[in-house]
């Protein structure tokens, strides 16, 4: 996408008392055995802030999401999402975020308008809360039309929108993206990103992991993780700025191979 | 556990089930198909053997000999050969499996009242074939015999003795007929249901763990008892319906009545399926795919067929045979089903097998719902 970035400057990154956070962690950190996933991260996300998290695969971003989401505990740290602590109300975090998983995980035997009563009947709408929302959500996901047809038969774009339906189904104040556009094509990918835009400027936060540099850069908020660390945090610009490069891509490229340069030294 | 989560689970499994015929038919149709492939083919009953006979006596007591053998329906005479070379051939070629050779002058030495020799060959290589062939000739030679001496005393003007002897007079219950089939049947029914019950469920789970659906499920939050409420109760209904289908076979094709109280038989076979069910949850939790669910379902099922008492007696086993086959539950529920089925004994006979069913049921619940965590790590 070729067009003009949106760096959301207005968002202040520094501590602030006055500032709302959705999302606050301190040293969080997870080992499977002897292996150190998240090692020790700190940072805080504003509320209404498209925030992505860059790393390359294996880096410790979906350990850091499932961590935020209540799905894994922490080794070492905390924080607190929506106010709420990460380690003692899970279950009230899993009722007030939408989560759309790397792995696009819809039924696909099941028709748009199915699996959007599934989830709202999931997260307790009743008959028609559900049906009013389903209403709302197919206009405003761009899904009208194809409410009847199963889930299996659609184009990527359309898969991901009715996904992000599904996750937006209840109005969560947090939204958790892993990877949402892998695999879509350009036109969809706008339209998605398109609607995320709209989405934050309702207030909604939301968190994206991505590999598309292009998206990076239209996020708030990044964090590029490497190895289990926070490598970097703050607005794209920022962190061009600091890095003293053009583009995202080009931090995040020197990122990485200053990474296995190191690994190759601590041999 | 909030009853609209469990109805949505409830309500999207039956909708995946009717998107899907082919599993449908298949799982309606498996208890069908067993019962019938194995209801016809595992028999125990011997009958019909073929067998040739070689008479170089060619006399009418030679011929009588070889008409009563096969008048035991047992052995069918199915060849008369002229040779000892001819009987080798139908030996080897397997054409027949037992063969009467009477030699020459066997009609003679019993009008002199001399003891006749006539050879019976069997093909020993089926113990069960072998066994009924030639329990069928001894107790024919040895009819033939008391016959033979008394004709002999009464032709020498002596009456015969009316005095002392045994009177044995048998009498089976419960299946007087020694029919294999009637033994079969309820072993089936516990066999198919089993069967039939863990692997449904175990796939129901895992599909969803392979499609990458479970992960949706954990964020959200559908609380694990919800889960498996809502997914196991499809189930059950399924397994209900292959139940009626089973008994409906087992009694109005096959002709094997429930002696006893079906509500019982209905009660038990539900405390029966909450072992199963539960099994293939446990099953669910351990396995990644939809393959492994399978093969670990297959796992369970050769040890259930052969050790339960299925088909083999359990009394037969060695002792540590037998101590394996007691942790089946399958055992226990053949059992209750033979009883209740062809005994016709009520539930005070039944405590000893239902305890242990109740025990199994309850043990594999908890574990596969400890296991069931909601965290993915």
């Amino acid at each position: 996408m070729p067009e003009p970035v949106n760096p959301g400057d207005h968002i202040a990154t520094a501590p602030d008392t006055e500032t709302v956070y959705t999302i606050a962690v301190h040293n969080l950190a997870k080992n499977f055995g002897s292996l150190q996933a998240v090692r020790g991260i700190s940072f805080q996300v504003p509320a209404g802030s498209i925030f992505g998290l860059l790393g390359p695969n294996g880096s410790g971003k979906s350990t850091t999401i499932r961590m935020l989401c209540g799905l894994m505990r922490p080794s070492a740290g905390g924080g607190q999402v929506l106010g709420l602590d990460i380690l003692t109300r899970a279950e009230e975090i899993k009722n007030n975020i939408g989560y759309m998983s790397q792995k696009f995980s819809l039924y696909e035997d099941l028709t748009i308008a199915e699996n959007l009563h599934f989830f709202g009947n999931i997260y307790g709408l009743t008959g028609h809360q559900v049906t009013a929302r389903c209403a709302e959500l197919y206009t405003r996901m761009k899904i009208t039309g194809r409410e009847n047809q199963l889930v299996g038969t659609l184009s990527g774009g359309w898969k991901q929108r009715t996904a992000l339906a599904c996750a937006f189904i209840h109005q969560p104040r947090l939204l958790v993206l892993d990877e949402p556009t892998a695999g879509v094509d350009p036109v969809s990918r706008r339209l998605f990103w398109e609607l995320l835009d709209g989405l934050a400027a309702d207030g909604i936060t939301i968190l994206v992991t991505t590999h598309y540099m292009d998206e990076a850069e239209r996020c708030h908020l990044v964090a590029l993780m490497e190895d289990g660390n926070l490598h970097a945090f703050g607005t794209p610009r920022q962190l061009m700025a600091e890095a003293g490069m053009d583009s995202l891509e080009d931090v995040f490229i020197d990122m990485a191979t200053g990474g296995d340069v190191y690994r190759q030294e601590s041999r | 556990m909030r009853g609209i989560r469990m109805l949505a689970i409830i309500r999207k499994e039956f909708i995946q089930i009717r998107r899907d015929p082919p599993s449908l038919v298949i799982s309606l149709a498996m208890p069908v198909i067993m019962l019938l492939l194995f209801g016809y083919a595992v028999t125990t009953d011997v009958n019909h053997i073929p067998m040739a006979v070689l008479d170089q006596d060619h006399s009418q007591q030679s011929e009588m000999l070889a008409e009563n053998l096969a008048g035991t329906g047992y052995l069918d005479l199915v060849y008369r050969v002229q040779s000892t070379h001819e009987i080798r051939a139908l030996l080897d070629g397997g054409q027949v499996r037992a063969a009467l050779i009477i030699p020459p002058g066997y009609a003679r030495r019993l009008h002199r009242g001399e003891t006749a020799s006539v050879q019976f060959l069997v093909d020993g290589s089926d113990p069960l074939f072998a066994r009924t062939a030639i329990s069928t000739a001894e107790m024919v030679a040895r009819v033939k015999s008391q016959q033979l001496s008394l004709e002999a005393m009464t032709a020498q003007g002596q009456t015969p003795p009316a005095g002392p002897g045994i009177d044995l007079r048998t009498r089976a219950w419960y299946n007087p007929g020694l029919e294999s089939l009637k033994f079969n049947i309820p072993g089936l029914i516990g066999l198919v249901m089993q069967n039939v019950t863990i692997m449904l469920t175990a796939f129901a789970l895992v599909r969803e763990r392979e499609r990458g659906t479970l992960e949706q499920l954990m964020v959200t939050p559908v609380r694990g008892a919800e889960l498996m409420t809502g997914k196991l109760i499809p189930y059950i209904l399924i397994s209900f319906v292959d139940v009626a289908l089973a008994l409906g076979i087992g009694t109005l094709w096959f002709k094997v009545p429930v002696a006893g109280s079906v509500p019982l038989l209905l009660g038990l076979t539900l405390l029966f399926l909450v072992f199963a069910l539960g099994l293939g949850m446990f099953f669910s939790t351990i396995a990644r795919t939809q393959l492994q669910a399978m093969q670990m379902t297959m796992l369970f099922i050769l040890p259930s067929v052969l050790l339960s008492g299925f088909v083999f007696p359990r009394a037969s086993m060695p002792l540590p045979i037998q101590y394996l086959g007691d942790m089946i539950p399958l055992t226990y529920f053949l059992e209750i089903l033979r009883g209740i089925m062809l005994k016709g004994v009520g539930i005070n006979y039944l405590w000893g097998d239902v305890w242990p069913l109740a025990g199994f049921g309850a043990g594999i619940i908890a574990l596969a719902a400890w296991r069931f965590k909601k965290r993915v790590e």
